[in-house]
């Protein structure tokens, strides 16, 4: 592969691991400090898409159904931790598989019953909708430049709401201790349910943001789901930074395989994780 | 234990008196059950139908099953003189199940007829079982070669196509057209691949070369990597299969990358089947070669699509087509034995040399039950995906493998 080409793919790369990191922070944000398994993260990614497609048709603007959406899905996570998630706290990681797994099959049905099984598009906006040519055959998507900002953004907002913030004290002091933020006076209970819509508003966001590019179709969610714990994992549970330094070195793994050795391309991932947690079994960083 | 002249019956006496008393009903049950044909002639044809009605692929499962139960209430809601009892397990489009799903139609619900599916392994484990059990199996859509090939049976059927078979149409289109160098991409399954080899099978023989065979993994749908090898290699043209959420995601990164200005995309029907509306104007004027078209000018094909529309408030696709004919194929069948399931050999026979007037133009099987279509030439304008020529006609792929 010429040196032009590398560029390319490397920016592939890069791209690509941003995405997932913008997928992922949810992840990691509700397993790290609430220490929860949940399965249904990429269920939360379908029915953000979900929303950019049927509020986009409804107000024919994306980044108006995007504010939205984001709207929705707090509310969302709000009720959803009120009703069925703070009964999960001290429960075994066993229960909480099973909530969520069931949390799964009901979000597919409902998004069968309500919006159907066809599959969708959703248009990118005008201002993106052009590609920055970069060789004779081929351009770039602007859209694709966007994402990757916006991924940036988020992850430097993300760290500094948590890192710099008191509500990011109190966030972290909850995940270490519990019990000892309660007898401290502070709201433990508000923080958590706060914690876990931003979770849910995160990997909504991110199916919101993605939905012109990866189309909206039945079964989306579960695709991503299982490389969003591939990057937490290697990340470090609960490491905004860690899932960040992770989903780059997924992406970039992910876009060399395919292409240098593409008969591995399905296992290249895993041989990452498995090389990763072989040095480091805690993942890459510890919770921030 | 306790005895005791005084007490009631013990356990294990009421457990013996009940054994006894059901022992006796069963024989009863036996004795007053005949096992008559002419019994059997009343009770319904048990239809099975195993198509996936979740995931990526369950607006073509839902599809398949509106055109199948439109043919059967288009022949009076009979078969063969006999009415009709449908029982319904979804697939998920999951290899790992099929094997179970499969067996509970035919073990639990004993189907005469089991009809499915869409994905090519979860056809692929049931044309296996019916082999096993000796079932009916009309496979209305999936595409693998080796069902009517290595694995073909006489119980064995298929109303849609073979992947091979439309991999070899566009091939011969392209080598016509003069290009001599194409790239392929697909997925790395049975089904891509063997698209994939059809292509390349016909390309070559006309003269082309297949510079390069791109894979990824079933289904990851991050194309962007590949679409910079594509780039790079500098085509002149690029044969892809896929479909479903895959094929609308490819089309919209294959323009958004600026390769459709310069290099030609082109692929089997599947690739703007179904997802014109999604794709927008990134499909405009692609090429795909398929055994159904938009604009399709015969009788049957406008009389189909107006009783479809009419049930269904939707337009039916090739989806629809496939399981209209797999219904139309067994009536064929039925009627030939007047509804006697039994008669299999006769019902097969049958079957086998049925030529049906079917929506796409004439339909008959060749001797592995795959059949013998023409396949159009297709040109996405606007919404449509326009019939503009005939690539092949009455193709017949050579049943290679198939001892019968």
């Amino acid at each position: 592969m010429d040196f032009y080409s590398f560029l390319i793919q490397l920016l592939n790369g890069l791209q690509y691991g941003l995405l997932l990191f913008l997928v992922a922070s949810g992840l990691t944000l509700i397993f790290g400090i609430m220490g929860i398994i949940n399965l249904a993260h990429g269920s939360f990614y379908m029915v953000g898409a979900y929303m950019a497609f049927s509020l986009s048709v409804l107000t024919g603007n994306l980044f108006v159904a995007i504010v939205l959406g984001i709207v929705l899905s707090v509310a969302l996570g709000v009720v959803l931790e009120w009703v069925l998630f703070s009964h999960l706290y001290k429960r075994d990681h066993l229960e909480q598989v099973l909530l969520t797994y069931g949390l799964i099959l009901v979000f597919e049905e409902l998004r069968s019953l309500i919006v159907g099984n066809d599959v969708h598009g959703v248009a990118v906006p005008a201002i993106f909708n052009w590609s920055i040519p970069l060789t004779e055959t081929l351009s770039y998507p602007v859209y694709r430049l966007f994402m990757s900002a916006v991924c940036v953004l988020l992850a430097v907002a993300l760290y500094l709401l948590i890192a710099k913030t008191r509500l990011g004290m109190m966030i972290r002091a909850g995940s270490s201790n519990r019990e000892m933020v309660q007898s401290l006076g502070l709201n433990i209970n508000l923080v958590y349910r706060l914690v876990f819509a931003l979770g849910v508003a995160l990997a909504a966001f991110a199916g919101m943001l993605a939905a012109p590019v990866s189309s909206v179709y039945p079964g989306m969610g579960t695709g991503v789901l299982i490389i969003c714990f591939v990057v937490v994992v290697i990340g470090g549970i609960g490491s905004v930074w860690g899932a960040l330094v992770a989903a780059l070195l997924i992406g970039l793994a992910d876009t060399f395989g395919k292409v240098l050795i593409p008969e591995a391309a399905g296992v290249t991932v895993y041989l990452v994780m498995a090389a990763v947690l072989l040095w480091r079994p805690e993942g890459l960083f510890r919770r921030v | 234990m306790t005895t005791s002249r005084q007490q009631p019956p013990s356990r294990r006496a009421r457990m013996n008196a009940l054994a006894a008393v059901a022992a006796a009903l069963v024989a009863m049950a036996g004795l007053t059950l005949p096992i008559d044909s002419a019994l059997a002639q009343q009770q319904k044809v048990k239809i099975g139908l195993m198509l996936p009605y979740t995931g990526t692929y369950a607006a073509l499962g839902n599809a398949i099953t509106n055109a199948f139960k439109l043919a059967i209430e288009e022949n009076g809601g009979k078969l063969g003189g006999r009415d009709v009892e449908y029982f319904v397990v979804d697939d998920e489009s999951d290899p790992a199940k099929a094997p179970d799903n499969a067996n509970k139609l035919i073990k639990r619900d004993q189907v005469d007829v089991l009809v499915g599916t869409v994905h090519s392994g979860v056809a692929l484990a049931m044309a296996k079982i019916a082999r096993d059990t000796n079932t009916l199996l009309i496979i209305p859509n999936a595409g693998a070669d080796e069902i009517t090939g290595p694995l073909c049976a006489a119980n064995i059927f298929r109303t849609s196509f073979s992947n091979s078979q439309l991999g070899i149409a566009m091939g011969k289109v392209m080598a016509e057209q003069k290009k001599k160098t194409a790239v392929t991409i697909t997925w790395k399954y049975a089904a891509g691949e063997e698209s994939i080899g059809g292509f390349k099978e016909s390309f070559e023989a006309g003269g082309g070369k297949v510079v390069k065979e791109l894979y990824l993994p079933f289904p990851q749908v991050e194309f962007q990597p590949l679409l910079t090898e594509i780039a790079g290699l500098k085509p002149d043209v690029v044969y892809a299969f896929f479909a479903g959420g895959g094929a609308v995601k490819f089309v919209k990164d294959y323009a958004a990358a600026g390769l459709n200005k310069t290099i030609p995309l082109v692929g089997p029907g599947f690739l703007t089947d179904g997802t014109l509306e999604a794709q927008g104007d990134s499909a405009q004027g692609l090429l795909t070669t398929l055994h159904y078209g938009d604009g399709l000018n015969n009788p049957k094909n406008n009389a189909f699509r107006a009783a479809y529309i009419k049930a269904y408030k939707t337009e039916p696709d090739v989806y629809a087509v496939g399981g209209y004919d797999a219904a139309q194929l067994l009536i064929v069948g039925m009627n030939a034995v007047k509804g006697d399931t039994s008669k299999r050999a006769e019902l097969v026979k049958a079957m086998a040399a049925a030529k049906i007037d079917s929506p796409r133009g004439s339909l008959a099987l060749n001797v592995g039950h795959n059949p013998i279509h023409d396949i159009y030439l297709r040109k996405v304008e606007g919404k449509e995906n326009k019939v503009v020529g005939v690539a092949v006609k009455n193709l017949t792929d050579p049943p290679k493998g198939c001892k019968l």
